[in-house]
């Protein structure tokens, strides 16, 4: 009689369970789980996969604690075997060492798999032309640079649906790490480097971006919004920045590298070259995160 | 003159927040009322002999767990704080940079002045009792460690009210750790007290390595020991071979920030990179060198209370040393989003999955030495019983991790917190926990209260699972760590008021274990048994507790488990084996040397600090002098008469032997 009413209990504790976290809200706020585009996408079945992988074992290993912890607890009266010198068998013992090999295994070419299917500076399959953004951490604030269409934001960034994004990411601070939980996973930027990182939204929305290392005093206000819409309001919005935003100037860059958070802004044009100027600048002596090829570039311009 | 000595103090000491006047208040009442009750009660010589200078592992591991408690409170009041700042959005109950100091000392002190400590003063407490021996290999350098401890742990806490305290996370990335970004003394507090204290525990892995491998009874061969000094063997060749790495590395971040060097700078020529790297190289190897012992100490607490051999005792020895190796191959895991390429992220995505196959193993293994055993439930048990589950999901939530791809949405997030705090809180915490109470009749001669001890379990638990489950969910929900504050608008507050909720639960659980000690000294009911749990190994077969010299005679082991066995021989009608003759005692004698040693060093430190060379050289000058005094003192040991054993056997067994 004892194992329907312990049955009955859990059904009605995960229905609870279950209602509790879908009357909150927070299935849909668990946003790494409601991804937006493909990397990120990708990044959650995997997560889901690896989850499902693991609970093979533990599951039932849960489970056989909890059996083995109540059968063979000390009472009177117990009829359950008792072999205080029992302490070695072959047969289970490769068992348990061998499932976790099996499972592990099966994890690690899956992991392998993806490792390289999703490395950040692999472009997106697409047929669409990858847009550029060049991300620069500064104290407490993002700079976006959008060098093929002139423009620089602050704190915002908006981009066309269905369109690669690379982005191109260094710092002028602390290092931090630049983070669209629903677009995909997160990559640090260092000053120094230019490190590559690409995403994509499949669809028009707001989402939001966040420095996810931890830089100083007004670190936590680096968040920024994301919006993704269609390539038509795109372009008006870049022609809408051009025609109303003031320019970034040199010393305007200077003033905004000063420690402090900042609102959201917005800039008709960036003096050139100053993307390559914040990552080479530190790299005096070596190339850092550089590849030959882009130094011979910088040279080139200058 | 006045103005200057104004300007100086205004520097000197940390000022403006009126919880750290209550602090220096505090901190002045209980010295003063330290130092007046000492002299009131003439206690300054007892406590000199007794305490300050002793050689005897049982004292300098019960002053270990003791530093420990206090670092625990410290360190737990510092997570409460962060917890209430959290509790809800906006919420403007700690500064930024109050609240960055609170999360870095909160990181340093758990790991290194909490962690540590706890592990060593079990080591010292029960290692030597295990294993037969009268004390450890090198007495002498086992007071000098603990002095060295505790050095750099008041020196590190010291920052809280002089000078300020350190901001830049407990592993204190440059460049934002590095003079540049971060001017004060506080990151020089963190590198110095560090630093002194990681001496000691280089010295503490050397001392048990050879403890273990030299003193063991006769007749003890490795494969006949028992699994705690296995455990304590393979954390402490994880120690020999990890914390060079750790001297170095902030030996090199301090000459970045005192003489302007530039091996993690940006500018001329440094990588930050290659602090991370070394760093990590100590960092994962050291959270396994403070879970190792508490598998060992779940081992024999399982055994125990199932009344049953160990199960697959060869497998747990593999297990714990394949884990000590593989420790070393795994650090590059977290920082899998910088950068470094497909290649280098899947070796070691790879190298990390493989631990979960030995650990899992020592799961399974715990499992089946409770199959068929007669399972009883007291605190010891119950705390084992509390991490088996825990440890599982926990180790389930590291797999998830390791997977390098998804690690890219994990990183920095509230899912990477809720998962090493599970770990460490269900793993080394519970572990710990569940050590003290079951040595703690061994210790001081009298068991803890049961009936508090069950409340104050439950209260960990039920806390612990309220405060770090909605953790996870609010990784996934896309909050990073170290967020002073957050708004409305991203929906977290719900998750975060119920993890201080339990953060609270943990509290309040903390004051029910202080409660538990101050009950149970009131109402002492001695343990005449030296047995209490009816134990398997040798530590069990002396009285509680422990005479200074361990065992009279020193015991002859024939296996594994050999008290029990012998219980078992003397149930079946053979007699005790006859005494062998005892013999006078070789033992260490006490030694002023050690804390007058880490007092330098303590000079030293706060000299280099502040850049007050007047008061470093002079440190450094104390340091060597003590070397040499002792380099030259061969008045350092002396032989316990055989009548004075006698004696004091026949007092404590109520028998002459």
């Amino acid at each position: 009689m004892k194992l329907p009413k312990a049955r009955r209990w859990f059904a009605s504790l995960t229905m609870l369970l279950i209602l509790l976290l879908t009357a909150t809200g927070c299935t849909e706020k668990m946003i790494v789980l409601n991804p937006k585009g493909p990397i990120a996408e990708q990044q959650r079945d995997l997560m889901l996969t690896s989850l499902l992988l693991t609970c093979i074992v533990i599951v039932p290993v849960l489970i056989l604690f909890a059996i083995i912890v109540w059968r063979y607890r000390d009472r009177k009266g117990r009829t359950s075997k008792y072999t205080p010198n029992w302490e070695h068998s072959t047969k289970l013992e490769v068992i348990w060492w061998g499932i976790p090999i099996i499972i592990i295994t099966i994890l690690a070419v899956i992991t392998v798999k993806y490792t390289y299917a999703l490395e950040p500076s692999k472009p997106l399959a697409s047929e669409e032309k990858p847009l550029t953004i060049q991300v620069t951490s500064l104290d407490w604030k993002w700079l976006f640079q959008y060098p093929e269409q002139g423009i620089a934001t602050i704190n915002y960034i908006q981009i066309p649906e269905d369109v690669p994004i690379r982005f191109e990411i260094t710092a002028d601070s602390p290092m931090n790490s630049f983070w669209i939980p629903q677009l995909g996973g997160q990559m640090y930027a260092m000053s120094g480097m230019a490190m590559t990182l690409h995403l994509q939204a499949d669809e028009q929305g707001d989402f939001w971006g966040s420095g996810a290392n931890f830089t100083g005093k007004d670190f936590a206000k680096m968040y920024f919004d994301v919006k993704s819409t269609s390539k038509e309001a795109f372009n008006t919005w870049v022609n809408d920045v051009k025609a109303s935003s003031p320019a970034l100037t040199l010393d305007g860059y200077k003033k905004l590298v000063e420690p402090a958070a900042s609102d959201v802004r917005t800039f008709s044009a960036f003096p050139e070259g100053l993307f390559e100027m914040t990552v080479t600048k530190y790299a005096s002596s070596h190339n850092h995160g550089l590849s030959w090829k882009d130094i011979q570039k910088i040279d080139k311009q200058e | 003159m006045w103005e200057r000595v104004k300007t100086f103090a205004s520097e000197f000491f940390v000022t403006g927040d009126p919880m750290i006047y209550g602090a220096d208040v505090s901190i002045v009442i209980t010295m003063i009322g330290i130092v007046f009750g000492l002299t009131y009660f003439k206690k300054w010589g007892w406590l000199w002999r007794e305490w300050l200078t002793t050689v005897d592992h049982k004292k300098i591991g019960i002053m270990y767990i003791l530093a420990a408690f206090i670092m625990l409170f410290r360190g737990g009041v510092d997570a409460l704080l962060m917890r209430a700042q959290l509790a809800a959005p906006e919420m403007n109950l700690l500064a930024p940079d109050h609240y960055n100091q609170i999360f870095t000392t909160h990181g340093v002190i758990m790991i290194l002045f909490m962690a540590m400590p706890f592990m060593f003063g079990l080591f010292n407490v029960m290692v030597p009792l295990q294993i037969g021996a009268r004390d450890v290999a090198y007495p002498f350098l086992n007071a000098l460690s603990f002095w060295l401890f505790f050095s750099g742990a008041m020196l590190f806490n010291l920052s809280f009210v002089i000078g300020g305290s350190p901001d830049a996370g407990w592993l204190a990335y440059p460049p934002y750790s590095g003079i540049m970004h971060n001017p004060g003394v506080g990151q020089d507090f963190y590198i110095w007290g560090i630093q002194i204290s990681g001496i000691g525990s280089l010295m503490t892995g050397i001392n048990f390595i050879v403890t273990i491998l030299k003193m063991r009874a006769p007749g003890m061969k490795l494969m006949k020991m028992p699994m705690f000094p296995w455990s304590v063997l393979s954390s402490c060749i994880a120690i020999i071979f990890s914390f060079p790495i750790l001297t170095a590395t902030l030996a090199l971040l301090f000459l970045d920030r005192y003489a302007g060097a530039h091996f993690f700078t940006l500018d001329g020529g440094g990588n930050p990179m290659m602090y991370i790297n070394l760093i990590w190289m100590w960092g994962h190897p050291e959270v396994y060198i403070i879970v190792l012992p508490a598998f060992g100490i779940f081992s024999e607490i399982v055994s125990t209370f199932a009344k049953k051999k160990l199960f697959g005792y060869k497998s747990m020895v593999y297990a714990m040393m394949i884990i000590s190796i593989l420790s070393f191959l795994v650090w590059a895991h977290h920082f899998f989003t910088m950068g470094s390429g497909a290649d280098v992220n899947a070796f070691f995505a790879l190298t990390t999955m493989l631990i979960a196959i030995p650990t899992g193993v020592k799961v399974f293994n715990w499992l089946f030495t409770m199959f068929r055993g007669k399972i009883t439930f007291e605190t010891p048990m119950l705390w084992t019983m509390g991490f088996i589950p825990c440890f599982i999901v926990g180790g389930l939530t590291g797999v998830l991790l390791s997977v390098a791809p998804a690690d890219f949405q994990f990183h920095n997030s509230y899912f990477l917190v809720a998962h090493f705090h599970q770990v460490i809180i269900g793993g080394v915490v519970f572990g710990y926990f569940a050590g003290l109470y079951y040595w703690w009749p061994k210790l001081f001669g009298f068991k803890l209260n049961e009936r508090i001890g069950k409340w104050a379990f439950w209260f960990w638990n039920i806390g612990f699972y309220l405060c770090f489950m909605p953790q996870y969910a609010l990784g996934l929900m896309g909050m990073t760590r170290r967020v002073v504050t957050y708004g409305w608008d991203k929906g977290w507050w719900e998750m975060n008021l119920v993890s201080t909720i339990g953060a609270g639960l943990m509290g309040i659980a903390f004051l029910f274990q202080v409660w538990q000690i101050v009950y149970s000294v009131k109402h002492l009911q001695k343990d005449e048994t030296g047995d209490p749990w009816n134990g398997r190994t040798l530590e069990w077969s002396i009285p509680s507790p422990a005479p200074v010299y361990n065992f009279a005679t020193l015991p002859h082991v024939t296996s594994q488990d050999e008290w029990w066995e012998e219980k078992q021989r003397r149930l079946q009608g053979h007699s005790a084996p006859a005494p062998a003759k005892i013999e006078p005692i070789h033992m260490p004698k006490n030694s002023g040397i050690p804390i007058v040693m880490s007092m330098f060093w303590f000079f030293t430190g706060f000299g280099f600090i502040f850049d007050w060379l007047w008061l470093a050289i002079p440190g450094l000058v104390g340091v060597a002098a003590c070397m040499l005094v002792h380099s030259f003192n061969y008045d350092t040991d002396y032989y316990i008469p055989v009548e004075e054993i006698k004696r004091t056997e026949s007092a404590i067994r109520g028998v002459t032997s």
